[in-house]
């Protein structure tokens, strides 16, 4: 059961987000947020003095991030009129109420108390939508693993694979990113781009990502992959590419997306986005490109979630299914252990997704994660 | 299905690494492979913790290491059957510079 939005995409949640263009109007959107309970605001560090395509992705995350169907309305809240009523229409292209307010001239006070007015009818109004059925084919979901370890490439991601497969088979797409972590399986991608045309997409995206990374000449062991990893006894990058890829299911790759870019909603399947491996940056942009639902298995254990969408957490490591239990929403340590088959898991991990779906809260959403993070292409002016 | 949890798993036969699925003491363990299912024993020649691997053949400096029926990294020194295996002993072949 979902929520289906003015555009017709189906959202699972149903926020009223309060979003500041920049790291200046924080304050204000908090405060927003604190005057009317029940709305959410979604502070950042980034929105000044960017230009080019860091700032197109800046834009391109908050534009997408008000679009997305979880979300019901916006008040969007900047230092100056001209970028906020920027980002404003772009949401307002999906027909949801969005609002805009702008701090200079005013002050925070006269802003916040303007803002509050709009964002508690704007709350009132979210509060009266009701659930219709959901179809799977109306639901973007997104998936991306963090603190991996040897049992994410042997159970959890499996795991996914299972969710991911039956996802798309019953008419549903799905994004897979982290655009390094491909590194020593980026022919396996590859090979299951569904044309011409998506493979070289494909390759041209992964190689302008690794020409950056390996011209600094840095020694990633540590970064990439993570001490959290390497801990989990994850060695290379190649080592723990596969483990990533063992969690894309079998089903063939239909596009390429940007960063925070929305696919096709007439070509359903799944889509690699080109990203960070940086959990709170990644998932922040398949946000933006539309998932309303992710997964995310993880090793070592992670604790991420995002303010706007579910981010379901499921261990295969035993470890950390008993030492984390109030960060994980699914344990398939069993499946390593041989006490059931991988089908098995995949019912296990679609019977979450159900409930989560439904309104069930996920751990994340329980524990607040609420990570929001911006992807930086390069320096500001 | 197996009753007793493997002590190891290897992803595909013919992979020259194995996996420990529970904190392991040195000794002869019995495992098997993922993708095929094959049950099998292997010497572990130091004590691992949960998730990390061990090598199933001798290698030689700069052989590859096979996790997944594909080549994950090389050797970076000799190692010998049984030997744990992690940044000590084991390096990327694409990011040259990434090595402890």
């Amino acid at each position: 059961m979902g929520y289906r939005r003015e555009n017709g995409t189906m959202g699972i949640r149903n926020h009223v987000i309060i979003l500041p263009l920049d790291d200046l109007s924080n304050a204000a959107a908090e405060a927003v947020a604190k005057v009317i309970p029940g709305t959410l605001a979604l502070p950042h560090a980034f929105g000044r003095l960017q230009f080019g395509d860091d700032l197109q992705l800046t834009f391109d995350t908050l534009i997408g991030t008000g679009m997305n169907a979880n979300v019901a309305a916006v008040v969007v809240i900047g230092i100056e009129p001209k970028w906020t009523q920027r980002v404003a229409d772009g949401i307002a292209k999906t027909g949801k109420p969005v609002a805009a307010f702008s701090i200079e001239g005013k002050g925070d006070l006269q802003v916040i108390q303007e803002a509050s007015r709009v964002a508690a009818m704007f709350l009132q109004d979210a509060s009266g939508l009701v659930r219709e059925e959901a179809e799977i084919g109306d639901m973007i979901m997104s998936i991306k693993c963090g603190e991996s370890d040897t049992t994410s490439g042997l159970g959890s991601c499996p795991t996914t694979s299972q969710a991911v497969d039956r996802w798309v088979e019953a008419g549903g797409t799905v994004f897979f990113g982290e655009t390094s972590e491909l590194t020593g399986g980026e022919h396996l991608i590859a090979d299951r781009c569904i044309d011409d045309a998506c493979r070289n997409l494909f390759q041209e995206t992964y190689d302008n990502y690794i020409k950056v990374i390996e011209s600094t000449g840095a020694n990633l062991l540590g970064s990439q992959p993570t001490q959290g990893n390497i801990a989990g006894g994850l060695t290379t990058i190649e080592e723990k590419a596969l483990g990533n890829i063992a969690k894309t299911g079998s089903v063939p790759v239909v596009g390429v997306l940007k960063p925070a870019q929305a696919p096709d909603p007439k070509k359903k399947g799944l889509y690699f986005m080109d990203s960070s491996s940086a959990a709170a940056e990644c998932v922040t942009l398949m946000a933006a490109g539309g998932a309303v639902i992710h997964l995310f298995p993880t090793g070592q254990g992670n604790v991420i979630g995002n303010p706007i969408i579910p981010v379901l957490k499921l261990t295969a490591n035993i470890k950390t299914a008993k030492s984390m239990t109030e960060h994980m929403d699914l344990d398939v340590s069993g499946l390593l252990r041989y006490e059931y088959d991988l089908t098995k898991a995949g019912d296990m991990m679609m019977d979450v997704i159900y409930k989560t779906v439904n309104g069930r809260l996920c751990t994340a959403e329980v524990m607040g994660h609420r990570e929001f993070t911006f992807t930086k292409l390069y320096i500001s002016a | 299905m197996a009753i007793t949890p493997p002590q190891f798993l290897l992803h595909h036969d013919g992979d020259n690494v194995a996996v420990a699925m529970m904190d392991l003491e040195p000794g002869t363990l019995q495992g098997r492979s993922v993708k095929e299912g094959t049950e099998s024993t292997a010497v572990l020649n130091h004590a691992i913790p949960l998730g990390h691997k061990f090598a199933l053949t001798d290698l030689a400096e700069g052989d590859a290491i096979i996790k997944y029926g594909i080549k994950v990294g090389l050797a970076s020194a000799a190692i010998k059957k049984g030997d744990y295996i992690h940044t000590h002993n084991m390096r990327s072949y694409r990011w040259e510079a990434s090595r402890a």
